[in-house]
């Protein structure tokens, strides 16, 4: 098998026979490039996420819900740990992956560019941000690349708490005085459209999809996805007595679905182009934070090395 | 920001998950040396009582066989049915064997 066309066609069988494809194995060139875009892009959206949610740790209302919030938030930096892992058994090291995402060149979810206002904020965000993210992430547990779905296998477990801390503080506010209900509708009101934005282009306008759905990367659409979550998440906020702030959302017996209006795209194109409320404070504080780290990966690295000489030193005594 | 920096090694990490069962490779990650590895893999993949032993082993110690040679690894073992207990037909009447 040594024509490209015999490798591809070998490729694309294995994959349609479900099986993984593994780091040392061959695969297209634009596999292993869509991979590593996914897959840093996943990666930064986990840590870039911290970020948010990082503004109301000293401010949370009770040491339980900061202890929570605390977890949460190391979770998912967790969850970029295992992800800049995977990107990098295909051949791409940690550092370019940083200063790609540090330079601009790489993306983030655009849900991190939003502002936190409110505690109610690190309710909808745990609930509704989280639980989008479980959406996109469960199918990815199966997705074709191995080192990936392995990863996400972990993420996804660890994903479900995270969503259940969000809920049940909208929960508590909801059950609350006035102000707190009304705290908590304003969040649902500014984080709804930005989550539905999470699940990416509608269809027709995704350049990347067909490919992966083809190899597997995917396994639903952009907008299978997003309709799959409006419909989980409705009879959710009927319960806390919230509304969804979309006129057009109504349920269609007929589709079996949720009918729900057009998400606002400019403003999605925007934020991607790095013009939401937030990019540029997200990438300066992360820049800044990196830079000031910087002694400390040296210092390490000086002590690792002078323990490695001393080592040697004492095996020739001996 | 500067280019050129020295990144820390890359390390394999495996967890016994409880007392008699293996290590299983869970993952990776950098260290600069193998007590920060062990300290980071109890961070990063021992945060809910994953585990009660740890290894780390630097990445580049870690020799693995080459998926090509699949075929010649492999494929012969394919043929030898008669390793396995069910290749023999003894007769239900002489018990559990
Ligand atoms: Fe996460
Ligand atoms: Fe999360």
């Amino acid at each position: 098998m040594d024509n490209i066309v015999d490798l591809e066609k070998h490729f694309q069988d294995r994959i349609d026979a479900e099986q993984r494809i593994e780091p040392k194995e061959w695969m297209p060139d634009a596999y292993r490039k869509t991979l590593i875009r996914q897959i840093s892009q996943h990666a930064h959206s986990e840590i870039i996420g911290m970020l948010p949610e990082r503004n109301w740790l000293t401010r949370a209302p009770s040491l339980n819900r900061k202890a929570v919030l605390l977890a949460k938030i190391q979770d998912e930096g967790g969850h970029g740990l295992y992800l800049y892992s995977a990107a990098e058994t295909l051949g791409v090291t940690r550092e370019d992956l940083l200063d790609d995402l540090h330079s601009g060149k790489a993306k983030y979810s655009s849900i991190f560019n939003y502002p936190t206002l409110t505690w109610a904020d690190m309710g909808a965000i745990g609930w509704l941000v989280d639980g989008a993210a479980i959406m996109n992430q469960v199918p990815l547990c199966r997705t074709s690349y191995g080192p990936y779905a392995r990863a996400m296998v972990r993420v996804c477990k660890e994903e479900s708490f995270h969503q259940r801390q969000g809920y049940e503080i909208m929960m508590a506010l909801c059950e609350g005085s006035e102000e707190q209900k009304q705290m908590a509708q304003d969040a649902l009101n500014r984080w709804w459209w930005p989550v539905l934005m999470m699940f990416g282009p509608k269809d027709d306008a995704s350049a990347n999809s067909e490919m992966s759905l083809k190899w597997k990367i995917k396994r639903f659409s952009n907008d299978e996805l997003r309709q799959r979550f409006v419909d989980m998440s409705i009879p959710q906020i009927e319960y806390l007595g919230l509304t969804v702030p979309d006129s057009e959302l109504k349920w269609n017996a007929e589709r079996g679905h949720y009918d729900f209006g057009e998400v606002n795209w400019n403003e999605f194109w925007e934020v991607v182009k790095g013009n939401g409320p937030c990019n540029h404070q997200r990438l300066e504080t992360r820049k800044k934070v990196y830079e000031e780290g910087e002694w400390v990966r040296e210092a390490a690295l000086a002590y690792a090395d002078k323990q490695q000489v001393l080592r040697e030193s004492s095996q020739h005594v001996a | 920001m500067e280019k050129n920096k020295r990144d820390w090694p890359l390390w394999e990490v495996f967890i016994r998950s409880k007392q008699g069962l293996d290590h299983k490779h869970v993952g990776s990650l950098h260290a600069s040396d193998a007590e920060m590895a062990i300290e980071n893999a109890r961070d990063v993949y021992t945060r809910r009582m994953e585990g009660v032993s740890i290894w780390v082993v630097e990445s580049k110690y870690l020799h693995a066989s080459n998926p090509d040679e699949e075929g010649a690894l492999y494929e012969s073992a394919k043929s030898k049915i008669y390793r396995h207990p069910t290749f023999y037909n003894i007769p239900e009447s002489v018990g559990h064997m």
